[in-house]
């Protein structure tokens, strides 16, 4: 019981709530980490899983790489990207967007691939362009999986950044897991997943708000289920 | 007009939908097709609006080959009631008949505007306009596609089995206002049923077809009635049952009307 006991010390400690080892600061971090990548990510897979969802061109190749990047292990990966970009924050970065990208890709093609065909005939039949069809038809109707698609890299990228604390730069919540196993100071690292683990519950609470929101002015018959 | 040239239409998996297929449908008239499922009858409709491109042969339209014409632009300026309806499941009916007047250009007031007045012509209450597609039956759920349709005022109207899934009573009153409004409005309506009365009723034209796209039979009802072509128009039109033969009879001085089946089916008056 001494560690939980120790870890409530730990948060009870007004110095671990302030300066630039204090948990908003770390917090912040942490979060710009988790919204940098999983933003550069969505900027690349959520195009092409739009893509191969609307023309179902290359959804093998995709699902092929998506397990791939899945299988890749993490620590490996920002140990070989460092070999180019050199140990740092770039590294880190790119190791987490690897990660975030096959959830991403998945829930775009995913997602218009559970559009009714016939509602897609439809839309073409009345005149709407291959580009309406996509962004007034398709993306609309597969919004919930879409976001269930972020949902879920955002969930893997922000309990997976705590490696950026591997590399020099500000660290983020990681810190304290990576510093305190060091120091052999386990309520600092007890305390650092609990944070991580609350901001993930947090982040998660966000989306489920805004797939409801998604499906806001719908009855129940049309909602798809991420 | 609208001419098929030596149509024909194999599917990407084989399936020749449609072998060989030729026919001219006159301006402002009501052409049927009319056939048993699976015998190419909405083949050869989309191949009007190209939703379906023909593997040989054209398709005109005012002696212009559609297939040198914009599909979109082509689709917006036709109206097309899809034979499942086919409406937008996360816009309100009302948006729904609206969308195809927006897609043309029309501003958001006038096509709302025009969308109650269209949705009032098919017979649906205005109160439904709000609801979303899946709150509606299958009967109005086809209304709706009917005023989609209309709304935009084509000059040709592409009509795939628009009445099926109504009850009876309503499918009369639907069909009696398609007809009005053919009178009316004078356009060119492409119709697809596989009910022979129904063809009969509404077209100027109907085209008996066979499996394949095959023509069994093209002219106007009273023509096909009067000479059958050959044994599958004789029975498809149900002249083999005896309901389409009439003779009349005499009970107490007035002329009663019996089909083959000896059933009464009206009373003759003199004209
Ligand atoms: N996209 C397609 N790919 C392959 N085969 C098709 C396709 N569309 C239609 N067919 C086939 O072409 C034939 C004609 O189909 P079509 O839909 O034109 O029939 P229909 O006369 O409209 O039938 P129904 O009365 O049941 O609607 C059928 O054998 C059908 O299976
Ligand atoms: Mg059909």
């Amino acid at each position: 019981m001494s560690v939980v006991n120790d870890t409530v010390d730990w948060f009870a400690d007004s110095s671990h709530w302030s300066g630039d080892d204090g948990v908003p600061h770390r917090l912040v971090q942490h979060l710009g980490y988790t919204s940098l990548t999983v933003l550069i990510a969505a900027a690349i897979a959520i195009p092409i899983g739009l893509w191969i969802g609307h023309t179902g061109r290359l959804r093998g190749l995709a699902v092929v790489s998506s397990g791939a990047l899945r299988a890749l292990p993490t620590l490996g990966v920002l140990t070989y990207a460092s070999l180019f970009t050199g140990i740092g924050i770039k590294a880190a970065i790119f190791t987490l967007v690897l990660l975030a990208i096959p959830p991403l890709l998945a829930g775009a093609y995913a997602g218009l691939e559970s559009v009714d065909r016939q509602t897609i005939d439809a839309a073409r039949a009345v005149g709407m362009t291959e580009w309406q069809i996509l962004t007034k038809v398709e993306v609309p109707l597969a919004l919930p999986l879409i976001i269930g698609g972020v949902r879920s890299a955002t969930l893997q990228v922000v309990a997976t950044a705590t490696v950026a604390a591997y590399v020099p730069g500000p660290g983020g919540l990681g810190r304290y897991l990576i510093d305190g196993l060091a120091l052999s100071d386990y309520p600092r690292v007890v305390a650092g997943s609990v944070v991580v683990i609350v901001l993930a519950l947090a982040l998660d609470g966000m989306f489920v708000l805004l797939q409801r929101l998604a499906l806001r002015n719908r009855p129940a018959a049309v909602r798809t289920t991420a | 007009m609208i001419e098929y040239r030596s149509i024909g239409k194999t599917f990407a998996d084989g399936t020749e939908a449609v072998g060989d297929f030729s026919l001219v449908l006159p301006s402002r008239t009501t052409t049927v097709f009319v056939g048993s499922s699976g015998c190419g009858k909405t083949t050869l409709l989309r191949m009007v609006n190209r939703m379906v491109d023909p593997s040989r042969g054209q398709v005109l339209i005012d002696d212009v080959d559609i297939a040198t014409r914009n599909r979109v632009e082509l689709r917006r300026s036709i109206g097309y009631v899809m034979q499942n309806a086919g409406l937008l499941p996360h816009r309100k009916v009302i948006d729904n008949v609206a969308t195809v007047l927006r897609l043309n250009g029309v501003g958001k007031k006038e096509a709302r505007d025009r969308s109650y007045a269209v949705l009032e012509t098919v017979g649906l209450d205005t109160s439904l306009a709000t609801k979303y597609p899946s709150q509606l039956s299958g009967g109005q759920q086809q209304r709706v596609g009917v005023a989609r349709g209309l709304v935009s005022d084509p000059n040709i109207l592409l009509m795939d089995e628009p009445f099926g899934a109504v009850d009876p009573i309503v499918r009369e009153e639907l069909q009696t206002e398609l007809l009005r409004l053919q009178r009316d409005l004078d356009k060119t309506i492409v119709f697809v049923t596989h009910d022979i009365d129904e063809a009969f009723l509404l077209g100027d034209q109907v085209v008996i077809l066979k499996k394949g796209g095959e023509v069994a039979q093209v002219g106007s009802p009273a023509d096909i009635l009067a000479a059958p072509a050959d044994d599958f128009v004789r029975s498809f039109v149900g002249i083999d049952k005896g309901s389409r033969t009439l003779h009349v009879e005499e009970r107490d001085g007035v002329r009663v009307v019996v089909d083959g089946t000896g059933k009464a089916t009206g009373v003759l008056e003199s004209s």
